[in-house]
């Protein structure tokens, strides 16, 4: 680096317009490069202030640093004080919103599948009533649908019984009029062809004709 | 100025007194009048961009959060959360060189950081921040730093002297890293600028040729605006690492 900067130093001494003074005043920069600039300080300020390389001239250096210290000092209170709690204030509202509005938004969420579950379940279980209550409803109609058909049958089997009991009774009250029926019958048939029979002599020959 | 070949491109760098105070030193030149306005002009932004403390910010307001979580999230990598209380320091070192930078690339503005005097006194700061900051947590304890865990002792003798010597050289390399940089780009790109002119007086042709520097001036002064926020960055992250070796010396 001290190479550079000297070269950098020549450069500008050249652009320099002071003829006059050039030997003493390389003497004066080069004092200034090769040592501590306090060394040089004196020296260069008094007679090398126009021709040194300004960044290197230690005239500058007090005022630079007095006005360094005190702007950058405000600058670090502003900031420290100021400027960045402000800013840190801002971002950290806005992450516990975000974080607020998501916690609301997990908590809805749960809600909403805690009412979903309850729906559910609750469907689940009207649906099952509903089974319930048809299955019910199903036998129970079943169970008097069979009852009247017993009842019914149990009359219809009572009544045909009946029926038969009498159509017995006719037909034997019927056949043993046969028997008189045929008998008058044959005896006043016999009458007619014959002459008289007693109602004896009919009734036995009947008798041997229905035997036969 | 008025004569076209003679370019002085070392002019630029000159400090000139604005209100004088005496023979001291200490009168407000050029350079003062630039540091309060790269201070008021950092102070101001950050300042008016966040009165609204919107929760939606506008975008003034998001460029200075950006600008926050940038070097807040820079200090929090290298340095833990423990250097977050360095944050205020590093955020403003790192505007103030950044805007100082920026202001250096407006014509006829002065920068602040192509004095060496300037830089190294951020430099210095740094370190003194350091060297305080380490001992006053660690103790003797901060003399770790110089001593790596995991080399052999037989080793020591060599890498003991070397961390010594580079960890010295941090102030050094801190501020002549950013004053090289700044310094040679001004003067390169005022080079360049000159031989437009130059070339320009010679007529016609000299028309033609100055085609090339004036592109090439062009690039540069991209370059250097490049150059200008990178050398920000540089610094405020070689500050965090530094900040983070006086938290944590054992390596």
């Amino acid at each position: 680096m001290a190479g550079n900067t000297t070269k950098i130093i020549i450069v500008a001494q050249a652009e320099g317009e002071a003829a006059s003074g050039a030997e003493e005043t390389h003497d004066a920069i080069v004092v200034e490069g090769e040592h501590a600039p306090a060394e040089g300080e004196a020296h260069a300020a008094t007679e090398a202030h126009a021709e040194v390389f300004p960044p290197f001239d230690p005239a500058g250096f007090g005022g630079q640093l007095f006005w360094l210290a005190v702007t950058f000092a405000t600058l670090y209170l502003v900031m420290s004080r100021v400027a960045l709690p402000r800013i840190g204030g801002i971002l950290e509202t806005r992450r516990t919103r975000i974080e607020g509005d998501l916690k609301e938004a997990e908590r809805l969420r749960i809600e909403t599948d805690r009412a979903l579950a309850a729906y559910e379940d609750a469907l689940a279980e009207a649906r099952k009533n509903a089974h319930a209550i048809a299955e019910e409803t199903r036998s129970s109609i079943k169970a008097d649908i069979d009852n009247k058909r017993k009842s019914v049958e149990a009359d219809l089997a009572q009544r045909v019984a009946e029926a038969e009991a009498r159509i017995q009774q006719t037909k034997t009250a019927a056949l043993s009029n046969v028997d008189a029926i045929a008998a008058e019958t044959a005896r006043e048939l016999v009458a007619k062809l014959a002459g008289k029979v007693t109602a004896q002599q009919a009734r036995s020959a009947v008798a041997l004709v229905v035997k036969e | 100025m008025a004569d076209p070949n003679k370019v002085d491109p070392i002019h630029q760098f000159a400090i000139t007194d604005i209100i004088s105070f005496g023979e001291d030193g200490f009168s407000f030149s050029n350079s003062s009048l630039f540091m309060v306005l790269t201070v008021g002009a950092i102070c101001l932004y950050l300042l008016l961009s966040t009165t609204g403390r919107s929760i939606i910010p506008s975008r003034a307001q998001a460029l200075s959060e950006m600008l926050y979580e940038f070097v807040a999230n820079m200090v929090r990598d290298s340095a833990g959360m423990e250097g977050m209380k360095f944050f205020p320091f590093v955020f403003s070192l790192f505007m103030f060189v950044l805007v100082a930078n920026l202001f250096g690339m407006f014509p006829f503005f002065f920068t602040v950081t192509s004095h060496i005097i300037v830089t190294f006194a951020l430099a210095i700061l740094v370190f003194l921040t350091v060297i305080v900051y380490g001992f006053w947590r660690n103790g003797p304890k901060f003399l770790k730093l110089f001593v790596p865990a995991g080399v052999p002792a037989y080793v020591l003798p060599i890498v003991v002297p070397i961390e010594i010597v580079s960890f010295l050289s941090r102030p050094i390399s801190l501020s002549v890293r950013l004053f090289a940089n700044i310094l040679a780009g001004h003067i390169t790109l005022k080079v360049f600028a000159g031989f437009i002119v130059t070339l320009g007086s010679l007529g016609f042709l000299g028309w033609i040729g100055a085609i090339l520097p004036l592109i090439m001036t062009v690039a540069i002064t991209a370059l250097e605006f490049l150059v200008a926020v990178l050398q920000a960055y540089v610094f405020a992250v070689l500050t965090s690492m530094y900040i983070n070796d006086a938290i944590h010396p054992s390596h």
